[in-house]
């Protein structure tokens, strides 16, 4: 555990690809038990940061520290096993598996068959659309169940902190109500959330800090509140 | 002979040939399935499964054939394969992983060169057995002795007990395979690495094991294959690999790269396809056929029998 109190810290975290660099020296912080969202237009680099931090790409240079262990180095499994849990851009639900399937795996580093029963029932009862489509092929659902899916699955790990990369995007009003109120209770039970959202609006009612990422750095940061408060951000994030 | 007699010959030969080139098919669809990538020294793979069989054989089992002798070589040999997959995958593929394609499969054609002509050298060590083989055929040692008969008869047609036993074997190790795949943790984690290795990443899943006990898994299934042939066809020889191994690439195309009951399917009906057509019409077409076969697939269903229309992800 940290002394400092916090989860996550990047600094300094600069990604290529290839010739292209799409962070320039990234660095934020998540305190344990917060909700920090990370807002900025499309192609700022947010998908990118979460990547970056869950290693399903390399960065260039850079340090991350997860619960104060230097993590830099370490592969997405090693990750997961230490608490980190990411649902990707795209969603990144295995069409060819069921529901149920890919719930399973959610917990893949779990043992205790007993408890991911009980987790994979706690996650139909949050999403019970998906109780009804628990022995179907996942190929088979909707975008919006897909994205419970991603949910779901992500929490399946019992992580301390997850990854979310707009878990909203194209969902009908109720569906994003629904992950919203379950993000919520998560973060209510004490896991940490670092949320990439395109509907800046909501994330930064349920974040505690925020950050605002533009062309691979970060500009601005603050409170939840000084953000929706701020003109700037007003002006570019929430159409005003 | 009947014309009943007939078909059934040809069809008990054609299973027989057939489960062969399932086996065969399942370690280059599986690979397909993990890496993507075409491994072209599988079939050599399966060669030296047979030379291994063939070592273990001669050196170890000194004994009389039996069913323990039978087991203690194919087993042994699949271990060995797994191996040499395991060391192929680690020291050849996962260096150039992030690589173009390109780049892999040649790579693939320089393993598979390096095995057919390696064991071509002439020997080095010489008693009690000649390793590497060089260039001349072996004679594969029988595992089984079957006591009298050698054959048994159904419905006029002859089937040796050897290739019952053999066909038998192939089948249980199919059996045993689907069940890993579709209802074991690992063979979960290997559907998802061949979904989307980075998010099977994301699930805590190791994808680098996950990818070497795929190789493992294939090689010790093409050494079993090879076990299986030479205990009913003996000559082996260091380039045998090469022709089964296209034609065994042919059935994985055939039932749709990357689906496991689809390797088994193409297998059986290329099996069961070359020794109808060539039992009927001339026995020269037949290894025509195999790529007649390919050339039809990938104009009329380039999916396959199996294979899904890849989606691609955005
Ligand atoms: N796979 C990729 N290859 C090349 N460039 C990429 C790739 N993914 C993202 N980029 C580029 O990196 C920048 C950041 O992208 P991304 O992190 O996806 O932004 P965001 O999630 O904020 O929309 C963009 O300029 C994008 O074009
Ligand atoms: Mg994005």
């Amino acid at each position: 555990m940290t002394g400092n109190g916090l989860i996550l810290q990047v600094r300094d975290l600069r990604v290529h690809y290839g010739a292209i660099e799409a962070l320039r020296g990234v660095s934020l912080e998540v305190s344990q038990g917060q909700v920090v969202a990370l807002i900025g237009a499309n192609g700022a680099g947010k998908t990118t940061t979460l990547r970056a931090v869950s290693k399903m790409l390399k960065p260039s240079t850079g340090a991350i520290h997860f619960q104060g262990e230097d993590v830099t180095k370490l592969p997405s499994h090693a990750l997961v096993a230490r608490g980190m849990a990411h649902a990707p851009e795209g969603r990144g639900i295995f069409l060819n598996l069921t529901v149920r399937e890919n719930l399973d795996l959610g917990a893949y580093l779990r043992k205790d068959r007993a408890g991911i029963a009980e987790d994979a029932e706690k996650q139909f009862s949050l999403f019970p659309i998906l109780a009804e489509r628990r022995n179907q092929v996942a190929g088979t659902l909707s975008g919006g169940e897909q994205q419970m899916l991603a949910v779901a699955r992500a929490l399946m790990s019992r992580p301390k902190l997850m990854l979310l990369d707009e878990p909203s995007l194209g969902l009908a009003p109720q569906v994003v109500e629904r992950i919203f109120s379950v993000l919520r209770e998560v973060n209510a039970s004490g896991v940490s959330l670092l949320l990439v959202e395109q509907n800046a609006h909501k994330a930064l009612q349920l974040a505690h800090r925020a950050y605002v990422l533009e062309t691979g750095n970060v500009v601005m940061q603050g409170t939840g509140k000084e953000l929706l408060a701020s003109p700037e951000v007003r002006k570019a994030y929430l159409g005003e | 002979m009947s014309r009943v007699t007939e078909f059934l010959q040809h069809f008990v030969n054609g299973l027989s040939v057939g489960t062969i080139y399932a086996l065969i098919a399942l370690g280059y669809t599986m690979v397909y399935g993990v890496l993507k990538l075409i491994n072209f020294a599988h079939g050599d793979v399966y060669m030296v499964g047979a030379f291994s069989g063939y070592y273990l054989g001669i050196v170890g089992g000194g004994g009389e054939p039996s069913f323990f002798r039978a087991a203690y070589v194919t087993l042994g040999a699949m271990i060995a394969c797994a191996l040499l997959g395991f060391v192929i995958e680690r020291f050849a593929y996962r260096p150039l992983r992030h690589r173009a394609r390109l780049t892999a499969l040649i790579t693939a054609i320089g393993v598979s060169f390096l095995l057919e002509y390696g064991f071509q050298l002439s020997p080095w060590i010489r008693t009690p057995v000649q390793f590497p083989p060089g260039p001349s055929p072996r004679f594969f040692p029988p595992l089984i002795d079957f006591g009298g008969e050698r054959s048994i008869e159904i419905l006029g047609a002859t089937m040796p007990k050897i290739d019952l036993l053999g066909l038998g074997v192939a089948l249980g190790l199919m059996l045993v395979l689907q069940f890993i795949v579709y209802r074991t943790r690992f063979g979960t984690a290997m559907r998802a690495v061949s979904f989307d290795p980075q998010v099977a990443g994301l699930m805590g899943i190791p994808v680098n094991r996950i990818i070497s006990w795929t190789f493992m898994l294939g090689s010790a299934l093409a050494a079993a294959a090879g076990i299986i042939n030479a205990s009913s066809r003996p000559k082996i020889e260091p380039l045998f690999g090469l022709i089964s191994g296209l034609k065994a690439f042919v059935a994985a195309v055939l039932g749709g790269i990357g689906s496991v009951p689809g390797a088994m399917a193409g297998g059986l009906l290329l099996g069961l396809t070359e020794e109808y057509v060539a039992g009927y019409t001339d026995s020269s077409y037949r290894d025509a056929i195999a790529f007649t076969v390919l050339i039809l697939v990938l104009l009329v269903r380039p999916a396959g029998l199996f294979g899904r229309v890849t989606v691609e992800k955005v």
